[in-house]
Formats: C-alpha cells, structure tokens, sequence
C-alpha cells in the first residue's frame, strides 16, 4: 500500500526479523497441521494399511473407511456369503471382499445432526442472550452491575464437570436426560457467561450517540438497537459465536454423561466406533475428518471477524 | 420551526449536580448559542431539550406543548452530535434517508427529499459513498443532512465544528449560519468557542457550573457583562480587572482607585465599603503622560495591525489594545486612560456586575 520513503523505518521490521518470524510461523503451522493431516489420511487407508508398522505415508487410497463409517456389518462364512446374490452396488461389493455383509445404516448421520442441532442451536441462544444482556450491562444503569458481571464470569472459574453430578440428577428429575433441549440448555448455560463478557467489550467500543441519533430521529429504542446496534456489532457477534460454537461441538464430557442414544453427539459416539467390529482406525479417522468440516466451514467464513475478536479494543478504529 | 422553553431545569447524576435551575427562552426561528467552559452543564441541557436525559425537576416546553417526560423521537427534533454519530454500515444515501425510512415515507418520496437536501448542502455526488471514507467537512454536512432532511421542529448541536480542524470550522461556521437562514430554522448551538459564538449566534446564553450567567446578544455581552466569569471569559485577551476597595452612593460618576479618581458610568445602587473590581476591554485603555494612574509596562504581544500590552500597576494587571505602530519598551512607567463610558464595576465576592449607566438598568 505505502511505500516506504526512508531505508530505515521503525514502525518496520526488517527483512532478517521478518524471516525469523515467517519461520517460526511455518513451523508451528506443520507442527499443528500435521495430525489433522494423518488422521485425514488415514480417513483412505485400509484397516491394514492403517496399523501398519512402519506407518504407511504412501499406499493406495481407499473408501473403506467411510463405508465402515456409515454402514453396520456382520462378518459371515464364505460358504453364506456364495448363496447370496451378487452384490449390487460399488460398497456392497467392497464390504464382501472383506467377508462381511452390510446390516443396515450406522448412527452416524444422525449422531451427526444431533451434533449440528445442539451445536448450532446453542450457540445461537447463547449470543442472542449474551448480545441482549451485553446491551443491558453497557448501557443502563443496572444495579450491582460489577456483582452481576462478576458472578455471570464466577460460573467459567471451575471446570463445568464439577458440577457433573448435580447436573446429572437435575437433568434425570427433569427429564432432560438423553433430550436435545437439555445438551441445548447445559451448553447455552455454559457458553452465555462467556457471550456476556466478550460482547460486552464490543458494545461498549459501540458509541451510545448512535442509538441516540436514532432515538432523536424518531425510533424507539429497540428499533434503534435492531437497526444500528446491530449491524455495528456484527463484528463481535460472530466472534462471539465462533467461540461458543468450538466450546459446544466439542465437549465431550457431559455428551457422555448426559446422552446415550437420541441426543448423542459426535464426540462420544467417535470413540464408540473403535469398539464396533474390532479397532477401525479408518473409521474413527473418517468420522473425525467429518466432524472437522462444519467447524472449519464455519470459521472460515468468519474469519475475518475472529482475528478481530481476539484483538478487539487493541487499536481504536 | 419552534420555540423552546426550560423553566427551573436542574439535573443531578447521583450525588453531582450538573444543571442547577436553568431558564431559557429560545425564540422562533433564532439561532441560539449556549457557551461555557468544559464541565459546565451545557451538554446536559442540551440533551434534556433533546430528550435524551431526563431532568430531575423543572418543565420543558416546545411550542407551549409540556414535553419535559417525553423520549426524544416523540419531540420532533434534530441532533446533531459532536462526532456525527454517522451510521458506519450505511452509505451517504442511506444515512440521511433514515430518519424518513421509520415514518412511512413512500419510497420516491424518500428519495426526492434526500436528493434535494444532499443538493442543498452540495453532497449530491457523494450519496452512493460509504461514510467511511469521506473528509471531516463532507461527515460533517451528511450529519446535517440526517438533520435537515426532516424539517423537524428545532435543529440541536452540540459542538458539531469540534471535530474539524479550524481553517475549516471558520468555512463551516459561515455555511451553518446561512443555511440557518435558509430553512428558517430554531437552531440551539452548544460550544466552548467565544470566536464561533460571536460570528453566528443571534442570542449567546453564558453558562457556568451548571447555572446561566447572562443571555444576551454578543454585543451584549461583550459590552455589559453580567458578571467576572462572563467578562473574563468572553474576549481574547478578557477584560482585565483593578482591584478596589470603596463605599460608593447611587448616582457616583467616579470611583477613586489608588488615589486616583478614575470617571465611570453613573452608578445605580448604594454600595457599602467592600471589594470591587473596576472592568476594562483592552481596546478601551491608551497610554497618556498625563493620566494619574501609572503602571509599568512588563510585556508586549505582537499580533500584526494592533499589540496587546500588558501593564502592571498597584491595583492589577492590564492589558491595552494598541496600534502596533506606537513603540512600547519594556520596564519603562506609562500612564493610563480608560474609557469612562466602557468601565465595568463589579461586587469582587459575588462577581456580580454593578448596576450603572452603561448597563441601562440591564438588571439589578
């Protein structure tokens, strides 16, 4: 954009720093890339290749894994599997190779989409509350404001599996257990102290003049708040989300303790697929490779925002 | 068009006090100026007229219609805000067009009275621009814009030139007038600037620690202010003051300072022996050999066609306006003429102006 005038400038780093810090970016990028990348990989090995010592980064790719993933199978005798008629489609004929034949579909679509719902549905009740107490906090005088502020944050200062037991037996009293709302529930419940706090630096980098000009030009002020509160806080809104998001699609430990079969998300059925006709790694592989989509989606069309949110309030705009 | 009315209008947040009973008329159709110094309360009335704060007591009125308790978009009123307050997601259009888009408004229509308010303020081209990128003066008039475009009851501005920078706030102060003119406007303006005041107001209200010290036109206040804190607040430099203590008899024509007899305007009151200030504008003092009051002249400010000299003498400093011309050396002892019709005496504990010939029984 700006070209530099002088050799030296200061606000600049110079070249050598600039190679220093590029690789020591790089670095911690494969470091951190490398993983997702095996277990990508390892999403087209076959079950043998998969455990192969040493580990296999050449071989010939294959879909097996994803068609472990989404069938359930039985291992028969070759002398069954000949009375049978030909196998009719590409998977079909996959799976007989390896004498088995498919019983039916696996759970994992709609394991899948308990994880989309719980997900999704929780993030967005947790940045709607957080959005419109974050409002509250920054602009009225509320009473206790700092108390309440303090106490909302209180709720993040032990780890949420603290509370596991009370909230297994409230849950079993209730009959949340196992239920959609209630995975809904508990993470809204977890995410919104987080919502509240982060949104509220955002509103409060939010001029008031703006509601006020609309409040004079004729709006009531939650008009003004949905038309120019709003769209200026976009920004944090979807920062916000992000985070809630990541919290909600990956907590595992009350998935496990809460849900077994409708509400059960991916986080614990993953695991539950080594256990499913000996240790499937392709499988478990595949499912995560899956499971890694929506998010990676999801951060990426907000990305922009992200970067932002980490550094909100860092430089005035 | 409207006229404006506070009666006793106080205002507390918590334990301060930030306006302390302030009654103010604004006529139709004139163009008001509150002036005072930072912290003064000026804001605060401004956003009660607006609606925007609610006073502790008192009544405000707009066109005679009690609208002390109702909010601000039930007033029919124009703010203009001291940073614009332009809505970032919104282009030029968009951004003067909202104050019609929430009153039903036929679409065409919408567009006619934006196009022809950009065309009054000279910002037609720029409608289809985001606000982001646009200078400080181009913000400025799209504010105005947002402002003019409903032709609202009355037009408030709290410090709208503070942003820009001053070459431009003298171009803008000019336009702001004219375009006062042009639309027929109640304009109550909000400023610390006594320069800005002056040039454009029709009635400058002085407020000070939350009360008004004097309304008045410019001259007005400029001539006969009502107190020190106005005298010294308006004029650069403000007027300057001699210490005096006297007892003084309605109907004085002149009051003794340093054993000098010093001609004044008649006085209208009785006045017991106390501390007052004798009040004088730097263009109303000259050098004479023969006057009886010296001083000794301790510094001299170049300004182009006149000086400010600064004389010390034994009741005070002060400060003459003189031609540049006249060569004035440092150290040496002059004499000093005031201008007997111009002085001002005021009560030096209360700061109260003195009733006298020059304020023609203005108050008091």
């Amino acid at each position: 954009m700006s070209t530099p005038i002088t050799a030296h400038s200061v606000a600049e780093p110079s070249s050598r720093s600039k190679l220093i810090a590029s690789f020591l970016v790089v670095t911690y990028a494969v470091i951190t890339i490398l993983p997702l990348l095996w277990i990508f990989l390892t999403g087209f090995k076959t079950p043998p290749d998969s455990i192969a010592y040493p580990p296999k980064v050449l071989f010939e790719p294959s879909v097996e894994g994803y068609v472990n993933l989404f069938t359930t199978r039985s291992r028969q005798t070759p002398e069954f599997l000949a009375t049978l008629p030909p196998p009719q489609t590409w998977y079909e004929r996959l799976v007989r190779s390896r004498n088995m034949v498919i019983g039916g579909p696996s759970k994992v679509v709609p394991r899948f989409v308990n994880s989309m719902v719980i997900g999704f549905g929780s993030t967005f009740l947790a940045v709607c509350f957080g959005t419109i107490a974050a409002y509250a906090f920054s602009r009225f005088r509320v009473p206790l404001a700092d108390d309440l502020l303090f106490f909302i944050l209180s709720t993040r200062m032990m780890p949420p599996i603290a509370v596991a037991i009370p909230i297994y037996l409230m849950f079993r009293h209730l009959g949340l257990t196992d239920t959609k709302l209630g995975m809904i529930l508990l993470y809204t419940a977890v995410n919104v102290s987080l919502a509240v706090w982060l949104l509220k630096g955002f509103m409060d980098e939010i001029p008031r003049e703006y509601e006020e000009a609309a409040m004079v030009d004729g709006y009531t002020r939650l008009q003004a708040f949905f038309k120019v509160v709003l769209p200026q806080a976009t920004t944090g809104i979807a920062a916000t989300a992000i985070f809630c998001l990541i919290f909600a699609w990956n907590e595992y430990a009350f998935a496990v303790l809460l849900t077994s079969g409708d509400a059960q998300t991916m986080p614990p059925f993953i695991p539950f697929i080594i256990g499913e006709g000996g240790q499937d790694w392709p499988a478990v592989a595949a499912a995560t490779t899956i499971f890694f989509i929506p998010i990676l989606c999801f951060t990426i069309l907000l990305r922009r925002h992200l970067l932002r949110g980490i550094t909100f309030g860092a430089v005035r705009k | 068009m409207a006229e404006i009315k506070l009666e006793s209008v106080a205002k507390t947040f918590g334990t301060f006090t930030a306006v302390k009973g302030v009654n103010v008329t604004v006529d139709h159709g004139s163009f008001f100026v509150i002036l005072g110094p930072s912290g003064c309360g000026k804001t605060t009335t401004l956003r009660m007229m607006a609606g925007l704060e609610l006073p502790t007591s008192g009544r405000i009125l707009l066109d005679g219609e009690d609208v002390t308790v109702l909010p601000a978009s039930a007033r029919d009123i124009a703010f203009v805000f001291q940073l614009f307050a332009l809505y970032p997601h919104m282009n030029v259009r968009q951004n003067i067009a909202f104050p019609l888009r929430c009153q039903n408004y036929r679409r065409d229509e919408v567009r006619r009275s934006v196009e022809e308010t950009a065309r009054l303020l000279r910002i037609d081209h720029l409608l289809d621009r985001r606000v982001g990128g646009l200078s400080g003066g181009d913000r400025q008039r799209v504010a105005l814009g947002r402002a003019i475009v409903r032709r609202p009851k009355a037009f408030l501005m709290d410090e709208p030139l503070g942003a820009l920078d001053s070459e431009f706030r003298k171009l803008m102060c000019g336009e702001l007038r004219e375009l006062h003119d042009r639309i027929d406007a109640t304009t109550v303006y909000i400023t610390h600037d006594q320069l800005e005041a002056m040039a454009m107001a029709d009635v400058i209200a002085i407020m000070n620690q939350g009360r008004v010290e004097q309304i008045g036109t410019p001259q007005e206040i400029y001539d006969r202010p009502a107190s020190m804190f106005v005298a010294d607040f308006i004029g650069a430099p403000p007027m300057s003051f001699l210490a005096v203590r006297a007892s003084l008899q309605r109907g004085a024509r002149s009051i003794e300072v340093d054993g000098v007899p010093l001609e004044m305007p008649q006085l209208f009151e009785d006045r017991a022996e106390g501390s007052l200030a004798l009040g004088v504008r730097p263009e109303n003092v000259s050098f004479a050999d023969s006057a009886g009051l010296r001083g000794r002249v301790i510094g001299a400010e170049y300004l182009g066609t006149t000086q400010i000299v600064t004389v010390t003498t034994a009741n005070g400093q002060i400060k003459a306006r003189l031609p540049s011309g006249n060569a004035v050396r440092i150290g040496e002892t002059v004499g000093l003429a005031l201008r007997p019709d111009k002085l001002s005496l005021f009560d030096a504990v209360s700061g109260r102006a003195l009733s006298s010939a020059l304020y023609g029984g203005l108050h008091g």
